[in-house]
């Protein structure tokens, strides 16, 4: 079933394009991920898909209803960045608040335990940490029991613990049935997380994938490394059709190739009886498959 | 409990945090009163003031002065620092609308300035035995037009400043003058004859001298009502028109 929909979502602002034609579709119960440079449209697309923008063009149906209509409100829950609350309200005093808006809230005490919030209770909002008001943010996005969670840089800002803790409270809300939007320029947990993956650059869509389909749909090479126990002419590896490249880097050789690389590399340096020292190989991730998607590095 | 109810009661606590702009707005008001009060020359009917005393005009002039720091100081600084921080704009992914935070905001702001008005009038009669004259619906109108005024030029900077310092900035800017006119520092009967006619059209002096007609028993006069109702048509049809939720 398809909870929400996007076809060729438009918004600028004033002469800024931020999206220029997106287009998605997210099904009940998966981890949607939405993965993008800074700067991508990532952000203005879920804002226009919560509602609290209105497209210049393009059609959004959430819940099979228009993302305006305010019923929606209690069935999506949002965390988004810059959104913050009163300095002095206290930890406690915001979860009863904000659990009192539904009529069906989530327990908050459930929550904070999950969310490692529960020894803040009575601490004010000003006085949390950065990751401890982005662990109350989601909180609050999670405790109207929604259908559908969207959360927009969900783990920056937390330590890699509290990161980890996060990512497996996502699983276990989608496990209770949740679907969840899930904006991130974080390569490690949209793999991590995301059934599917909708990579945005410059306001478009330029791929629509599980992690592993990007990852398989890219042209990839591999790159092993090893140090070899005595000197290896170059020619007898680049005689094998799988190596394309072989680079010294001092003691280290670095061979480029596709294929079974790694079998051709090992049978040359036997047949010449020559050791490998502290081989390596580099396989393509998410982060290659990013890069050669949209020209840009993931992580600052 | 009602969300409304909730999320005033909230802002309520929110205020009571802020133990300096609570004190000022509660307390202030009325210290002034005590302190003017304890000079005697102020307590002597005076033959320029028509054959009031100096306390009897304090009295309302306090009550201008707690609509002002509700209305002109605080208001803008916190609606804006609302803004700024996000808070509006979270609301507005949860089925409460913004808007019932901001009437909560009123609502808690109103109280306030009710239970300081109480005290000032407490205080004006028991210790300097200032009295309302019989008119109390004329009071409640003078007040609840001054109120509705100032609130309308509170939220238009609301509206219009960037962020909540500059809110706070804007409001202290206009406070001193717009006090100056509601005869804080020299009672409106005193001003020399132009500055009174100034006065007459700036919204703490027209709320000022619509407390002072209500408190000696006339209603609140046709010019300074219509002031009132100006300023909250313009600088509320203004702030309607450019205010942002994020």
């Amino acid at each position: 079933m398809t909870v929400i929909e996007v076809r060729n979502l438009r918004k600028a602002y004033g002469d800024t394009l931020a999206v220029r034609d997106v287009s998605f579709t997210v099904e009940a119960g998966e981890i949607f991920g939405i993965l993008g440079p800074n700067g991508a449209g990532k952000t203005t697309t879920v804002e226009c898909v919560s509602g609290l923008r209105r497209p210049d063009a393009g059609v959004i149906r959430v819940l099979d209803r228009d993302p305006d209509d305010r019923s929606l409100r209690s069935d999506v829950g949002v965390q988004l960045q810059e959104s913050g609350l009163p300095d002095k309200l206290t930890v406690r005093e915001a979860l009863e608040l904000y659990a009192s808006f539904y009529a069906e809230p989530a327990d908050w005490r459930a929550l904070t335990r999950e969310l490692g919030l529960g020894e803040k209770l009575s601490t004010s909002y000003v006085k949390l940490s950065g990751g401890q008001k982005q662990r109350l943010s989601i909180a609050l996005a999670l405790i109207g029991s929604p259908r559908i969670a969207i959360l927009d840089e969900l783990t920056t800002g937390l330590d890699p613990q509290a990161r980890r803790d996060t990512w497996d409270l996502i699983e276990s809300v989608r496990a209770s049935g949740v679907t969840i939007v899930l904006v991130t320029h974080f390569m490690e947990e949209a793999e991590r997380l995301c059934d599917r993956l909708a990579v945005i650059d410059r306001g478009e869509v330029v791929a629509l994938d599980t992690p592993a389909g990007l990852i398989a749909g890219m042209d990839s090479e591999q790159r092993i490394r090893f140090r070899p126990s005595a000197p290896i002419d170059d020619v007898l590896l680049l005689a094998r059709p799988e190596v394309r490249q072989v680079t010294h880097h001092g003691s280290q050789l670095e061979v480029v190739g596709t294929g079974n690389l790694l079998h051709a590399v090992t049978s040359v340096l036997a047949v010449n009886e020559i050791i490998a020292a502290d081989l390596r190989i580099e396989q393509a991730s998410l982060d290659d498959a990013f890069v050669q998607l949209t020209g840009r590095f993931g992580k600052e | 409990m009602p969300v409304f109810a909730k999320l005033t009661l909230t802002e309520i606590k929110l205020f009571l945090r802020e133990p300096i702009s609570a004190f000022f707005v509660l307390f202030f008001p009325t210290l002034l009163v005590v302190i003017l009060g304890s000079i005697p020359s102020f307590r002597e009917p005076q033959a320029d003031l028509g054959g009031a005393r100096v306390i009897d005009l304090y009295v309302g002039i306090a009550v201008a002065l707690t609509l002002a720091m509700v209305a002109i100081q605080v208001t803008p600084a916190v609606l804006a620092t609302y803004r700024e921080r996000g808070v509006l704009r979270r609301l507005a992914t949860t089925p409460v609308s913004p808007l019932k935070l901001l009437g909560a905001q009123l609502a808690m702001f109103g109280l306030a300035a009710i239970a300081s008005t109480a005290l000032v009038l407490a205080v004006g009669r028991l210790a300097f035995d200032v009295r309302l004259a019989d008119n109390f619906p004329a009071f409640v109108l003078a007040f609840l037009l001054t109120a509705a005024g100032t609130l309308a030029i509170g939220i238009f900077v609301a509206a219009v400043v960037p962020s909540g310092k500059a809110g706070n900035s804007v409001g202290t800017i206009l406070f001193f003058p717009l006090m100056f006119f509601a005869g804080l520092w020299t009672p409106r009967e005193v001003m020399p004859e132009v500055l009174q006619r100034i006065a007459d059209f700036t919204p703490l002096g027209a709320g000022e001298r619509a407390l002072n007609e209500a408190m000696t028993g006339s209603w609140p006069s046709l010019l300074s009502a219509t002031v009132l109702l100006g300023y909250v048509a313009v600088f509320g049809f203004a702030a309607v028109r450019s205010f942002r939720w994020s």
